[in-house]
């Protein structure tokens, strides 16, 4: 057993200083049929009240949302195990599960908890996990979701991301008085803090690389104006107020600049680069059309856009470096638009139109360069890649109403988040 | 907070009279200083005062002629300040012709007057795409008001892309109440 992971101290970290508000209904649209059973047995409590919040639930919910598990109903377990001696092996076998985690809260004192879990093989009663993790109660969420990143890493070799962050603009209210709001949850909906309140739109989500601080577009001076803002302390500081458009914030893999789109003054849209410490902005393409949704390669040296140079929008690639001529990605269709990149480059997820919808499509940059359409709705648009690469998040239409979807990259596994109030769009997954 | 007030009111009296005489969309009769109602949570600026507030100008008669249309009688090619476009389009409908007479007569007769030209799309296609739209339509307007005689320095663009619709709905009656450019004469 290794050393230090073996206690994960969690802190309670207080992100943001603004209240909670509304709450995501998760409905899973399409499981994979192949869905592996696990049983995740409530924890046990040593005292009462740490029962109150339900690590194991969490743990379920989680891996059960991925859609790559199948988590046995609590009403079907005939006994409640709180370590590998008291699990019953057989029975659990009979009950179809292929793993079982078990687990117990121990008081530390306060409002901290120790939660020891174990992870077991069912068939050959080998056990995969076995730590404990040091929570107080703000923590318990993070504790759950980082030990269902654990199970999730261990079983299918794939790291976890459900203990990440999604950013997104929630917009309630009716015309002519809409309120927009940033907000930053968890990667399950939960626990959503407003970052940013406005009157105006805001616009365009962008994580840095750290996690630490949010890019985005606001039209709080009634132009727009981009800003950074770090979520620890709301610091926030407006990077771009150029004459014209300034849209479409993405950082830099290194952090320290943001590729954006800036207008002449006669309104042709085109993509700089602009360096956060020194403000030395260089114009990166130089053409009459439209040129926006900048997303940068890994290694900082080519960034994806959109371009309707050649009559309709399609997905180009240029290096940054002076006298590059931008290279035409995509061909299928007349309009493909918004890249972004899974993280290790293998995938572009953007915007394709097909049948007068609009819908996620995929595309393969390692092999052949073969498109796939991911999503059926009609208004699917603004993917995000989960930091593992394996879920794309996206905002889609539900009975009229603006909501968060996920689609697993193979297309299999779909589901909803569904917001209780107000209109929701641009999700921006967080990295790890 | 006196000379803001004073400002407010008078942008309010202009606004309240634009829309009088040309009949504007609600949306321009409530007025707001920069940055009002925008909270950052945790800033000095959201700790510094309790809530949001949002300033609508008084309604009725006020300042019956603004400077939106100065002696400029009026017309009711004038009164209408919205461009409407076809879908992925961004050249102006020949039966638009006298609405941009109309503007460029008044903003060439009355070089203090400014003239905002708001692009707008429908909700279809990407977010970012649709700024692009949007400030395409815009300069559209801007270079025929130019073609006209127009100076430059009377004109501005901004592009809200799907971000501000004037209608809510999702079929093509509502999108085409999007597709526009809205003219807003600003002090």
């Amino acid at each position: 057993m290794n050393k230090a992971p073996c206690s994960i101290a969690v802190l309670g970290l207080l992100l943001f200083c603004s209240r909670s508000w509304g709450e995501f209904v998760v409905e899973v649209t399409r499981g994979q049929d192949d869905a592996i059973p696990i049983a995740v047995v409530p924890f046990s409590p040593q005292e009462a009240d740490a029962g109150t919040f339900d690590v194991a639930q969490v743990v379920a919910d989680d891996l059960a949302r991925s859609g790559r598990f199948k988590a046995m109903d609590r009403k079907d377990m005939i006994e409640e195990p709180h370590n590998g001696a008291g699990i019953a092996f057989d029975d659990w076998r009979r009950l179809g599960n292929d793993y079982i985690l078990v687990g117990l809260m121990l008081s530390q004192g306060g409002d901290r908890y120790n939660i020891i879990f174990e992870l077991f093989n069912v068939l050959n009663r080998q056990r995969l996990l076995g730590y404990q993790i040091s929570a107080n109660r703000t923590g318990m969420r993070l504790a759950s979701h980082q030990i269902a990143d654990m199970v999730f890493d261990k079983i299918l070799g794939i790291r976890g991301a459900f203990a990440t962050r999604i950013a997104y603009i929630s917009v309630i209210g009716s015309l002519p008085n809409k309120t927009y709001r940033l907000v930053v949850a968890d990667a399950d909906g939960e626990n959503p803090h407003i970052v940013m309140q406005s009157n105006e739109p805001l616009m365009s989500p962008a994580w840095s690389p750290d996690g630490q601080t949010l890019a985005y577009v606001s039209f709080e001076d009634r132009l727009p104006s981009v800003y950074v803002q770090v979520l620890k302390t709301g610091e926030r500081r407006r990077v771009s107020a150029r004459a014209g458009v300034n849209q479409a914030p993405a950082w830099s893999p290194d952090g320290k600049k943001l590729a954006l789109t800036l207008s002449t003054r006669d309104g042709n849209l085109d993509v700089y680069v602009l360096d956060l410490g020194t403000q030395a902005l260089t114009r990166i393409t130089d053409d009459p059309g439209i040129d926006t949704e900048p997303q940068w390669s890994k290694d900082g040296q080519n960034l994806y856009f959109t371009s309707d140079r050649a009559g309709g929008p399609q997905i180009y690639r240029v290096g940054i470096e002076p006298g590059d001529h931008p290279r035409r990605l995509t061909f299928q269709g007349n309009y493909n638009a918004r890249p972004r990149l899974s993280s290790d480059e293998s995938e572009l997820a953007f915007v394709t139109q097909e049948d007068g919808a609009y819908r996620i499509a995929l595309m393969d940059l390692k092999g052949r360069g073969e498109m796939q359409v991911l999503t059926k709705g009609r208004f699917d648009v603004s993917p995000s890649f989960a930091p593992n690469g394996a879920m794309i998040i996206y905002a889609s239409r539900d009975r009229g109403r603006g909501v968060l979807a996920l689609v697993s990259v193979d297309g299999r596994v779909q589901e909803r988040l569904v917001a209780s109030e107000g209109e929701v769009q641009e999700p921006a997954w967080s990295p790890f | 907070m006196g000379s803001s007030m004073t400002k407010m009111l008078s942008i309010g009296c202009l606004c309240a009279a634009a829309a009088l005489l040309a009949g504007c969309p609600k949306k321009a009769t409530t007025v707001e200083p920069p940055a009002a109602g925008t909270q950052v949570p945790g800033s000095s600026t959201a700790a510094g005062r309790a809530g949001s507030t949002t300033m609508t100008p008084l309604g009725g008669d006020a300042g019956a002629m603004g400077a939106g249309a100065q002696g400029a009688g009026a017309s009711g090619a004038l009164a209408r300040n919205v461009i409407y476009f076809d879908f992925d389009k961004s050249d102006i409908k020949p039966e638009y012709a006298d609405v941009i007479s109309a503007h460029a007569r008044n903003l060439t007769s009355h070089p203090n007057l400014k003239l905002k030209l708001e692009g707008n799309t429908d909700e279809r296609g990407t977010r970012e795409y649709n700024i692009g739209l949007g400030e395409r339509r815009a300069q559209a307007v801007r270079r025929a008001l130019m073609f006209q005689g127009v100076a430059q320095s009377q004109l501005t663009t901004v592009s809200f892309g799907a971000e501000r619709p004037a209608v809510e709905g999702d079929d093509e009656s509502a999108w085409a109440k999007n597709r526009r450019v809205d003219m807003v004469y600003t002090p």
